[in-house]
């Protein structure tokens, strides 16, 4: 059984150097944390690879929760990839 | 803690906010209340450096993560208003980005939830700052601080 694509969102200068705000993908079964779907992105090209160059300051929301990248996304609708927030 | 519910308003969007409304309608007739506190948060032009703030947020995940700060704001202090408004877009030196306001019976409690409240939305709410210069040369995205991680921590080894 394939998975259900995920909408994949991007933010900041995470968003800034894919030059995407969101796209649908099918995660292979490989992707199992938030890491690894981090590890995967990184190998989709160059502007990837520029956007996740330093994997462990990467921020992962699934279903718009904050989780560590060692959890697992589950069966996630939306993934968010973003940089450590400045709001406030 | 009371047994009515704590008023809780969160709002997250482009438009500015009258303080002095916000902070009067935390009150709004209510007996009990003996202490409001607040925090206002404004764009600074880092000496003349900067022309604008860009807010960036995630819609949606913004005021959900900003609640689930004021709940856990709502379960440690006697509470009985929140009100947190965060703005997005573009924003210039002196206007205003973020209000945190709070009310309790005791001063105590209103400090201190105000202050913890703050904190975690520094860390927590999915908002990025983009500097416009005033020179007009390409902008960058704020770093965030270790400072503020630091301030966060600090609030696992203390009591409310």
């Amino acid at each position: 059984m394939s998975r259900e694509p995920v909408l994949i969102r991007y933010f900041a200068w995470v968003r800034e150097r894919i030059g995407l705000s969101d796209e649908r993908l099918v995660l292979p079964e490989t992707v199992v944390t938030a890491g690894d779907l981090v590890r995967w992105l990184a190998d989709r090209g160059e502007a990837y690879a520029f956007a996740f160059e330093t994997p462990e300051t990467i921020r992962v929301a699934v279903d718009q929760l904050h989780i560590e990248q060692d959890e697992p996304i589950g069966s996630a609708r939306e993934i968010a990839l973003f940089p450590p927030m400045t709001g406030g | 803690m009371t047994t009515s519910e704590t008023r809780i308003i969160v709002r997250v969007g482009p438009d500015d906010f009258d303080v002095g409304a916000e902070i009067e309608a935390l009150q709004d007739g209510d007996p009990a209340v003996g202490a409001v506190t607040s925090f206002v948060g404004y764009c600074r032009d880092e000496d003349g450096r900067l022309a604008a703030l860009e807010l960036e947020y995630y819609p949606g995940m913004a005021e959900a993560e900003i609640g689930r700060v004021v709940n856990e704001a709502v379960a440690r202090w006697p509470l009985l208003a929140v009100t947190v408004v965060h703005r997005g877009g573009r924003i210039k030196p002196g206007e205003r980005i973020v209000l945190v306001a709070v009310s309790s019976s005791h001063r105590d409690a209103a400090f201190a939830a105000c202050d913890y409240i703050m904190d975690f939305l520094k860390t927590r709410a999915p908002f990025w700052k983009k500097e416009h210069p005033a020179d007009r040369s390409e902008g960058g995205w704020v770093e965030a601080k270790a400072h503020d991680d630091a301030r966060a921590e600090r609030w696992k080894d203390e009591k409310g």
